[in-house]
């Protein structure tokens, strides 16, 4: 068959010491690796502040490099080229991490620092009635918010689910080639554009200029309907297709079966693509700016007239503070606030859903 | 209970693909019939049509004629729901519901059927069909655990017991014990000895061995050549295949002489 091949080890390079028939090679410390990085980001700041002024952004440049280098060629001489190769992609791929998740901090720390100071009591019980200066609050468009995300979700969810299984169970050929493009392009939809067609649609029925809650909520479910018909697609297709033929086996009708087999046991990750859903449609602002129009007291009734939403009050809070303007910004800062908590109590919501909805392995 | 099945010219296809052609058998009611032959013959694809499984897959479809006593499955007025009701079928990996306790996967059949029983009945139907599966005194503590927290061949059992409480006329076993280890593969053997009393058991196996050890009559499957319809080359009582076959390829098959 082949030439006998002698088990000696082969290559015996600088790096291996004891003669076994594993190699052994000589390693970094254990946190040489993070202190060589770290002193290449002092070096890079030591270089910013010789060649002109010391700046964050160009320490983080320069330091990121330099650490990198020094990672690389300390590891390259002490341990070897595969070990180097490693320690090389391990740098890179968390520098990266790193600097992804600083705009995220940064967010979240400007946030919090200019929005805290408004957040009490005052902000969530009084509206913006007779408010011109300091005081005044975001109770009538928090509610707003609620109001129309939740009506969103009541015309969103249903027709997004019923697609999602058309397309699953159901759908074959060109229709469902056709409902998937249109699903694809919907979901590219600027969302001006689908608060225009919402504007457009009611002003068609109430003549131009009309403002209503729903018109917000139809606006929005163009934006969310993609969204929802996208994850229930990709769930309902996570399901086994043996259990949809245990069912069958056992002469369940297929209505049945998708009713009492399939959604059940996708039941988890229905409900977590749905409240991410609703996470991504909180906080659009540009179609509620040309449906629902703001307004400085409290309506409740999504079918008369304007309402106020957290995004839009917002943005007026901010581009027309009133005098003197600091308390407008104040304001401004704080909204943003509460949609932040809004959409991260959502997200502990979609994870709460998967864990306490998701099939139990009994083990 | 039992039926009989006749099959008779039975010819069935994907799309324009012929899977399987000319097959005619006729299956004794309380038997065991093995069907055995290479990977890619049709054996499950025939199995899967005499209760219209196959039907699932699109394009699929059949010509010829399956009869259980009297009755054209494939008749116009038949539908596939109704057939599936009283021709259970067992799947080659289990697949218990994830989502319901083991009580819940043995009445899946009755419950989402949307039959009405009340908690006793119920109960009683439960036990004997766990009972049936010899899996009672296995599980009768635990019956509100889900059912995926099994072993693979206590859920295989499971499912036996989930197909055998519909009260069906006939059971398909598709490759029933090839996940199992050789006790639980025993254990579900000795299960369709006690099975046979009841119900008319058809089952495709790989293992020669197993077919030899439960089965009444045994069909042989094979193909002609790649691409090629898979066809029944030999049926005959399960002695006389594996001791004195009719067919040349059978033997060769059966004794390992083949490619």
């Amino acid at each position: 068959m082949s030439t006998e091949t002698p088990l000696v080890p082969v290559g015996t390079r600088p790096g291996s010491s004891t003669p076994g028939p594993v190699r052994t090679r000589r390693r970094l410390p254990r946190y040489g690796a993070v202190g060589l990085f770290l002193g290449g980001l002092v070096v890079g700041a030591l270089l910013t502040a010789v060649t002109g002024g010391f700046s964050i952004a160009l320490t983080v440049v320069y330091g990121v490099v330099l650490g990198t280098l020094a990672v690389y060629l300390v590891s390259r001489s002490v341990e070897g080229r595969r070990k180097a190769t490693d320690r090389l992609v391990t740098t890179v791929v968390t520098s990266a991490f790193a600097i992804a998740m600083v705009p995220l901090v940064s967010l979240v720390y400007t946030v919090l620092d200019n929005g805290l100071d408004r957040l009490d009591s005052e902000f969530f019980n009084s509206s913006m009635l007779g408010i011109v200066g300091e005081g005044g609050g975001a109770y009538h468009a928090i509610l707003g918010t609620v109001i129309i995300t939740a009506l969103t979700a009541v015309i969103s969810v249903p027709i997004g689910l019923l697609t999602a299984i058309y397309l699953v169970e159901y759908g074959s050929g060109r229709l469902k080639k056709a409902i998937t493009f249109l699903v694809d392009v919907m979901t590219g939809i600027p969302s001006i554009v689908a608060g225009l067609f919402a504007y457009a649609l009611f002003a068609l029925f109430f003549g131009p200029g009309i403002r209503l809650g729903i018109m917000g909520a139809v606006a929005l479910s163009v934006l969310m309907i993609p969204v929802v018909v996208r994850s229930a697609e990709e769930v309902l297709k996570l399901v086994p297709n043996e259990l949809r033929e245990a069912a069958y086996a056992l002469g369940v009708p297929k209505w049945r079966t998708v009713l009492k087999v399939v959604i059940p046991t996708s039941i988890a990750g229905l409900g977590t693509g749905i409240t991410l859903a609703v996470a991504r449609v909180i906080g659009e602002t540009a179609p509620l700016l040309v449906t629902v129009g703001i307004v400085t007291g409290t309506n409740l009734n999504p079918f008369d007239g304007r309402m106020a939403t957290l995004p839009v009050f917002s943005y007026y809070q901010l581009t027309q503070p009133g005098f003197p303007p600091e308390f407008g910004i104040e304001r401004a800062w704080t909204a943003a606030l509460v949609l932040i908590i809004l959409v991260m109590a959502l997200n502990v919501v979609a994870r709460l859903i998967t864990r306490f909805f998701a099939p139990k392995t009994g083990r | 209970m039992a039926k009989r099945i006749d099959v008779s010219d039975l010819d069935i296809y994907y799309g324009n693909f012929k899977a399987v052609e000319g097959v005619n058998v006729s299956i004794e009611p309380r038997s065991i019939t093995a069907l055995i032959g290479p990977s890619g013959c049709g054996k499950s694809t025939f199995l899967r049509s005499l209760n219209r499984m196959h039907e699932v897959i699109p394009g699929a479809r059949v010509e010829g004629k399956v009869v259980i006593d009297g009755q054209d499955l494939y008749g116009a007025d038949v539908d596939p729901v109704d057939v599936r009701r009283q021709i259970g079928m067992v799947f080659q990996r289990p697949n218990p519901f994830p989502t319901m306790s083991i009580y819940d996967n043995v009445i899946a059949g009755v419950r989402l059927n949307g039959g009405k029983m009340r908690k006793g009945e119920l109960d009683e139907l439960v036990e004997k069909s766990l009972r049936g599966a010899n899996l009672w005194t296995e599980v009768k503590d635990r019956l509100d655990r889900p059912g995926s927290g099994l072993s693979g061949g206590q859920q295989q059992r499971l499912c036996i017991a989930r197909a055998i409480a519909v009260e069906p006329e006939v059971l398909l076993m598709d490759e029933p014990c090839s996940a199992l280890d050789p006790i639980s593969t025993l254990a579900i053997e000795d299960l369709m000895a006690e099975l046979k009393e009841r119900f008319t058991i058809v089952i495709v196996t790989h293992n020669m061995q197993q077919a030899a050890r439960v089965s009444t009559s045994t069909g042989f499957f094979n193909l002609g050549g790649v691409g090629q319809p898979g066809h029944l080359v030999e049926f005959n009582p399960t002695e006389k295949i594996f001791s004195n076959p009719e067919e040349k390829a059978t033997e060769d098959y059966i004794s390992g002489r083949f490619g």
